[in-house]
């Protein structure tokens, strides 16, 4: 990352201004062109610096109130089968694998959304007969404390970004 | 307005433009000179509606962000997931220690013996493991589950919201 990058990863998650050209307003505060600027974000969605380009959306709003985050005891030759298998879920929307620990044997992790908690533990379940996987828990949350953006490369400049991307 | 609040219930109303654009900027948002005004031409509108109904959905809160989602580890960060067991009358005192931490970029509460999960990112290994250390002294908590991803199946952020 070069500096101009970091400056570019700065501005980018304060949040795109709703104006008629909104690259060249941010390429202007960085002295750079609207073309390398456009350029360099194709140049980062490509090479998956920025995983996706666009609208962050509460999607509790979206009638997707409940979570669970389902936790699965896999045995390692099985991770890379079942961990696809899994992902095709549409119900799940992240999977991944995690370290065991001492007396907590669980190393696949997947968040399972639903609009209520039933439709949660039916889809886990579906899941487990899909795997042909017998341990697992779900783990519903009961109340959200924190949720923010992070806000690279600002280490000295938290309050202006944080004040751009307010918490729900 | 796309979203009426009462009595806390969030109650959805979008129309059928609103949800077009949300399904559109979610993942496919224009990186050209005038983005708002290609959005606009795809769905019929001038690209001063398509600011106006932006702004009028950010307002309500339903877009927290337009921009782009970081990949922290192709960023150079260091991040993990982390599990802990907190008893019931300290959770309000442990969430605000572990809280204060700009790192902390998300906790909630779970049903389990480890009930509350947090992730932490951080630009280094090093800093990483100085906040875990700094939680376990100001919570007095020793035991600390750090479930860093050592393999990504999927994450999926976007929802189609037809």
């Amino acid at each position: 990352m070069t500096e101009q990058d970091k400056q570019i990863v700065r501005e980018l998650q304060k949040g795109l201004p709703l104006v008629s050209r909104p690259f060249k307003a941010i390429a202007s505060k960085l002295g750079m062109s609207e073309e390398k600027l456009i350029g360099r974000i194709k140049q980062f969605v490509e090479d998956g610096r920025i995983r996706r380009f666009g609208a962050v959306v509460r999607h509790q709003d979206l009638g997707y109130v409940a979570n669970a985050m389902v936790v699965w005891d896999v045995p390692e030759h099985r991770i890379q089968e079942v961990g696809s298998v899994m992902a095709s879920f549409e119900e799940v929307t992240h999977c991944y694998q995690r370290p065991r620990h001492p007396g907590w044997p669980y190393n696949l992790y997947t968040m399972v959304h639903g609009r209520n908690r039933e439709e949660c533990i039916q889809a886990a379940q579906r899941i487990a007969r899909a795997t042909r996987l017998e341990q697992y828990r779900l783990l519903f949350s009961t109340a959200e404390l924190k949720k923010s953006s992070m806000c690279y490369f600002e280490e000295k400049e938290f309050v202006e970004c944080r004040k751009n991307t307010p918490d729900p | 307005m796309p979203v009426q609040r009462e009595k806390g219930i969030v109650v959805m109303q979008f129309d059928a433009l609103d949800k077009k654009l949300l399904n559109m900027i979610q993942s496919n948002f224009p990186l050209v000179p005038e983005p708002y005004r290609e959005l606009g031409n795809a769905l019929g509108i001038t690209e001063e509606e398509v600011i106006a109904r932006l702004q009028s959905l950010m307002e309500s809160g339903v877009i927290r962000r337009l921009g782009g989602v970081f990949d922290s580890r192709k960023l150079g960060y260091s991040g993990t997931l982390c599990a802990m067991n907190v008893p019931d009358e300290r959770i309000r005192a442990v969430a605000g220690v572990v809280n204060s931490f700009d790192e902390v970029t998300h906790n909630y509460l779970r049903e389990d013996y480890f009930n509350m999960w947090f992730t932490v990112l951080a630009p280094t290994v090093s800093r990483l493991g100085e906040i875990l250390d700094e939680i376990r002294e100001l919570t007095g908590i020793q035991e600390i589950l750090t479930l860093p991803s050592e393999n990504v199946f999927k994450i999926r952020v976007n929802f189609d919201l037809d």
